[in-house]
């Protein structure tokens, strides 16, 4: 079982490496977005720094969002998802080693960027730890939410928007309390109890979705 | 490792297997009974079913009526499909790398030993998206060598291949089977083996939808 994960996590890793527009896609769209906003709203430090928390949850959830289509689909498409699904082992391993790339690919480069983009909206240097660490606690819970919407949409033409619509509710949550830990942070206040929410809801993602969305491939 | 199969028993049995697609009854009441050694060749005219029928023994399509039974379990099937599951940008060793990887371990000099037994020696790290149809079909080809596994599916392994490739792969076909496997396989060309049972889904086909003869039950 561990074989087959390794197996699956080293080819995508492989496929990535052939083709680093995967990274890269991701990140640059999480920069250019955020860096909209002071053009957008005004560069007022004042104003940027009250907004910092939530403007880059949300551009880390929509660069989520944006590279989750492709989760299952190229799979699909050419085939070896059936010879995925074919091996004797569960499907959820086949899930959780998929979002684990996923992960690595789309989310850990937000998170190392991270302190960069917060210096350019003024977020307070204290909050800047905060930030990583629900980042580091919240983009996992949000590659793992979005692989059930991504495995429902696998083999539907058009899939992207029908993914939003399912996922989008489901990352509610998480926007909220990874948004309000910052914001918390940057008025020095204390942040256990959100860091404890988003873990929570890390742990319970971890362990509903690989199988509800390996149940959803076998559809 | 050796085959799990014992000789002249049945191993894989369908119960009136039906298949509906579409609202559509493809076929109905299929009984098949395979045995050790089988070569099964599947005939049926476009869109008779064949590739559904295949689809359902692998276990990818669900199974509308009836039932498929399997004497053991834990037999390794593998199917090749018109999709060949080959990642375009991997190699033709690393795609069998991770094929290999889904039921066992391989080591790179057995990779390159049953590359060698389809036609591929010097493409190994060839990528795939680089290869010929007919050799990409060779790469996905070269898993039966590499996996010892009871139960061939094949959904038209022919296509794209040379002549002497189809002879090759005829060859393979029986020695498999000789050794106590399965096969059953789809082609549109004849196989020039004396095992071959013949199942011609055409036989099987229905008029009627799944709804109206689930009806008729009731009524009846």
């Amino acid at each position: 079982m561990i074989g087959f994960m390794l197996a699956i996590i080293r080819r995508d890793l492989l496929l990535v490496a052939r083709q680093p527009a995967e990274i890269i896609n991701p990140l640059v769209f999480f920069v250019l977005v955020i860096a909209m906003f002071p053009l957008g709203i005004s560069p007022e430090a004042s104003l940027l720094s009250q907004t910092a928390a939530g403007v880059i949850w949300v551009a880390a959830m929509l660069a989520t969002l944006l590279s989750l289509e492709l989760l299952f689909k190229l799979d699909h498409d050419d085939g070896s998802l059936e010879q995925l699904l074919l091996a004797p082992h569960p499907s959820w391993c086949l899930v959780l080693a998929k979002v684990f790339v996923h992960w690595l690919v789309s989310g850990l480069p937000l998170i190392l960027i991270s302190p960069l983009i917060a210096m350019m909206l003024f977020l307070p240097s204290e909050a800047i730890s905060t930030l990583m660490l629900s980042l580091l606690l919240g983009t996992p819970t949000l590659s793992l939410l979005g692989a059930i919407g991504a495995a429902l949409v696998t083999g539907v033409r058009g899939g992207g928007m029908l993914l939003t619509l399912l996922i989008l509710p489901l990352y509610v949550p998480v926007i909220i309390f990874g948004a309000s830990s910052v914001a918390a942070a940057a008025q020095g206040m204390p942040v256990d109890g959100y860091m404890a929410l988003l873990a929570a809801m890390f742990v319970f993602a971890l362990m509903i979705t690989p199988w509800a969305a390996g149940s959803a491939l076998k559809l | 490792m050796p085959l799990t199969l014992s000789a002249n028993q049945p191993v894989l049995c369908t119960r009136n297997l039906a298949c509906e697609r579409d609202s559509r009854v493809l076929y109905d009441g299929l009984n098949v009974s395979v045995e050790a050694g089988d070569l099964w060749h599947v005939k049926g005219r476009n869109g008779a079913g064949k590739t559904t029928f295949l689809r359902q023994l692998a276990g990818l399509h669900p199974v509308d009526d009836g039932e498929i039974l399997l004497a053991n379990p834990s037999a390794r099937i593998i199917y090749i499909g018109h999709k060949l599951g080959l990642k375009e940008q991997l190699s033709a060793d690393e795609n069998l790398s991770w094929l290999a990887a889904l039921d066992g371990i391989s080591t790179q000099e057995q990779r390159y030993s049953a590359l060698e037994k389809v036609g591929l020696r010097g493409f190994e790290e060839n990528k795939v998206e680089q290869l010929s149809a007919g050799q990409k079909r060779r790469v996905a080809l070269a898993r039966l060598h590499l996996c010892q596994a009871d139960i061939w599916l094949l959904d038209e392994p022919f296509t794209s291949i040379d002549q002497q490739g189809v002879a090759d792969e005829q060859a393979w076909l029986n020695h498999h089977t000789l050794s106590g496997g399965i096969v059953l396989m789809t082609s549109h060309q004849e196989i020039n083996l004396p095992q071959v049972k013949v199942l011609d889904l055409s036989q099987y086909t229905q008029t009627f939808t799944m709804r109206q003869k689930n009806k008729e039950g009731h009524l009846a």
